[in-house]
């Protein structure tokens, strides 16, 4: 689905990340680990397209397309979605016109006319049951005075409406308490497909025991280090990144 | 890839934007009978001749001429306003030609498809049910729907001409009476050589069934229109007016100096909502309206209410206050102002509260969007008189800018002279940030389409107030209006 090859990006002219390769299949879910600045979040921006990050070099395809000749707006119709850490607010614009513009943009992609009001609510309604979110926060403005858990169970809510191939969780589970990081992980895991993949970044080894890895991957200094299965994540929780240090 | 790079690429459709963008800029090809260029007390004769009106309002005019003759343009606006040359401007256009002879009420079908042409159907049968326009082209009221329905209730809605004509002790009464002619330079013009407007009265415990509406379109080259709207709103009464104005593409700028004057008696209540879309000039600041409007009304009675809305969108130059006199103990005024300026745009636009009655109460909400090259300016008296005691006013002004070129500024001023009223202001300024777009991008939604999203959510407490059909006509017009500006 997702093959990342040699890519080289850097801000503001600084390179962070220095031939990153990855390959995520349908079905999968990989865990990308590693200590702060390390380059997993500067990965997650590169792979959405965020125009702040420059890629110097290496390139990434999506199910065989270029991804790195598409504008943001594209790859999210081509079906990736990031979960982010700290979600944005957008005041007066409400979460129903929100996903509404977002819904009919990734229609209009698809050659579809615009989805009617009633399918819309009908909608809405639906995914807003499955992830657990309140009714009366679709119609705030988005995130705005929304709490911690809210914000990361309003961006599962927006993945269950978008219904993306590849999501990337960006820390989803930071400053989110035990009963929070479930009912997240709970609403993530009901819209799992064999179709679909993930790549969850995280520092702790918690939201693992809720989203069962296939494949995990420690970044150190802009590379992935260590590839291995579930029991690397447990190694790293009990001993640190150090080891891993040259 | 930078933003700035893609968008470019991307957005053929971005380049001429401001020419392609502006869908009302066609002309309409009319017989037009248009009086020589240049102003003189003759010119002046000339216009009350051909409008048949009586001495009174003659004399008004040549008053208004005199002062103005005394006066100069003012300059102490935050907008760079080239001296105009008032001798180069024809000061009537009449499009109704030669044909005007076969009746008041029968239109050219090239006038009536003009306005088809802007969503403004003048046959009443295909008319927005629950909307009354004046439709007004040039110098003169082309036509007036629904006129008979109201007159049932004793509502009178016709151009001012025919106010003049047939009701000419409320013009007297009335007019000059918000806004005296010695007020501005631009009032002083206006009360001079004045053409058409709307005039509108409701009488005594009436409530106005329908919205009132005036569509505003500048046709001819090279002449001005001096619009005179009049407002009177008897005790108990309640009417809703809209105004809309477009004008072509011309290269030339073009005036737009209206007077607008609204009476509110006890209890009666008015709302007066304005989408303003002149012509904006193009990219590079050719051409475009100056919109230099004098608004202003009295809460006269006790317990009146009067709330102006505006959208504004359009001209080159916005030069503007819509504003209260609260003079009835208890009277409630209200401005909620949407303010765009892209490209070379300057607009300096703002109310004035003048409270003189107690327990008086009045609301400002602003919110002005810069982008391009533009200036946008904020100016707004609050003053509160010796025997106001008791009175409020709360006022919130944002600024919202969407480029590193353009301006937002405010001025506010405020005088209290009673130590029982109490004003609140407020102001913010922000921009759109990299994290919001991007955001909104990683959901699918382009940029343009996130900037219009993000825009339409900041004006929202005030396209909230403007009439539903109003509302979604403004929204589009903001998204248009910023088009071709994310950069």
């Amino acid at each position: 689905m997702l093959e990342i090859k040699n890519i080289h990006a850097s801000v503001e002219g600084k390179e962070i990340l220095k031939g990153i390769n990855l390959s995520v299949k349908a079905g999968e879910v990989h865990v990308l680990m590693g200590p702060n600045g390390s380059g997993k979040s500067t990965l997650s921006n590169v792979i959405v397209g965020n125009p702040q990050y420059t890629v110097t070099a290496g390139t990434i395809t999506f199910n065989g397309k270029d991804l790195l000749a598409m504008p943001p707006e594209d790859r999210s119709h081509e079906g990736i979605f990031m979960s982010y850490q700290q979600p944005v607010e957008i005041p007066g614009v409400s979460m129903n016109n929100f996903m509404r513009a977002a819904v009919n943009a990734k229609r209009k992609y698809q050659g579809l006319p615009p989805i009617s009001g009633g399918d819309f609510l009908k909608m809405v309604k639906e995914k807003r049951e499955l992830v657990g979110l309140d009714a009366g926060l679709t119609r705030r403005s988005v995130n705005e005075g929304f709490s911690g858990g809210e914000k990361k169970r309003n961006e599962i809510f927006q993945m269950a409406m978008l219904e993306p191939l590849l999501t990337i969780l960006d820390e989803t589970d930071s400053g989110l308490d035990v009963d929070a990081l479930r009912i997240v992980a709970e609403g993530f895991n009901k819209l799992r497909t064999p179709d679909t993949a993930a790549i969850c970044i995280t520092h702790y080894q918690r939201m693992l025991d809720y989203i069962r890895p296939d494949i995990v991957h420690v970044m150190l200094d802009g590379r992935i280090v260590r590839t291995g299965g579930p029991d690397l994540a447990y190694r790293i929780e009990s001993e640190g990144f150090d080891w891993l240090k040259e | 890839m930078s933003r700035e790079a893609r968008v470019k690429n991307d957005n053929t459709f971005v380049r001429d934007v401001a020419n392609r963008d502006y869908e009302y800029g066609f002309t309409t090809d009319v017989e037009t009978e248009v009086i020589e260029r240049g102003l003189s007390e003759d010119v002046v004769r000339l216009i009350s001749q051909k409008k048949g009106e009586p001495s009174w309002l003659l004399d008004f005019r040549l008053k208004a001429f005199r002062h103005w003759q005394t006066m100069e343009q003012p300059t102490w606006g935050h907008v760079h306003l080239p001296a105009i040359d008032y001798q180069a401007i024809s000061y009537y256009a009449d499009p109704r030609g030669r044909k005007r002879k076969s009746g008041p009420q029968e239109i050219d079908p090239e006038l009536e498809k003009t306005f088809d042409k802007l969503g403004i159907p003048l046959n009443e049968r295909l008319a927005l049910s629950g909307v009354a326009v004046d439709a007004v082209m040039d110098s003169v009221s082309v036509k007036t729907t629904f006129k008979e329905r109201l007159a049932e209730k004793g509502i009178i809605f016709c151009s001012i001409s025919e106010a003049v004509a047939n009701h000419p002790e409320l013009v007297r009464e009335y007019l000059g009476s918000v806004v005296n002619y010695r007020d501005n330079f631009f009032a002083a013009l206006n009360s001079a050589v004045f053409s058409d407007g709307s005039f509108v009265y409701i009488p005594k415990g009436v409530r106005c069934p329908m919205e009132l509406s005036t569509y505003f379109r500048i046709n001819a080259i090279n002449t001005g229109q001096f619009e005179r709207t009049l407002i009177v709103c008897d005790e108990g009464g309640y009417v809703s007016y809209l105004e809309g104005c477009t004008a072509p593409m011309r290269d030339e700028n073009q005036l737009h100096a209206a007077i607008v004057e609204i009476v509110v008696h006890k209890d009666a209540e008015v709302k007066y909502s304005t989408v303003q879309n002149w012509y904006p000039g193009d990219r590079e600041g050719r051409g475009g309206v100056y919109n230099l409007v004098t608004k202003r009304g009295l809460l006269k009675g006790e317990g009146s209410r009067l709330s102006w809305t505006q959208v504004e969108t359009g001209s080159a130059i916005t030069w503007k206050y819509p504003s209260c006199i609260l003079q009835g103990d208890g009277s409630v005024a209200e401005f909620y102002s949407v303010a765009v300026t892209n490209n070379h745009q300057q607009a300096d636009t703002g109310t004035k509260m003048l409270h003189l009655g107690r327990n008086t109460r009045s609301t400002i909400v602003s919110k002005g969007i810069s982008a391009g090259h533009s200036q946008n300016s904020y100016r707004g008296l609050v003053k509160m008189g010796s025997k106001a005691h008791g009175s409020r006013n709360y006022s919130s002004c944002d600024s919202l800018l969407l480029s590193d070129t353009c301006g937002a500024h405010t001025f506010p001023y405020i005088d209290v002279n009673n130590d029982t009223s109490v004003v609140e202001h407020e102001a913010t300024t922000s921009k759109i940030s990299e994290e919001q777009l991007m955001y909104c991008n990683q959901r699918g939604i382009p940029p343009e389409e996130a900037v219009a999203l993000i825009v339409n959510g900041y004006a929202k407490d005030v396209l909230s107030k403007l009439p539903m059909e109003f509302a979604v006509e403004a929204q589009k017009l903001l998204s248009v209006s910023l088009e071709g500006t994310v950069g």
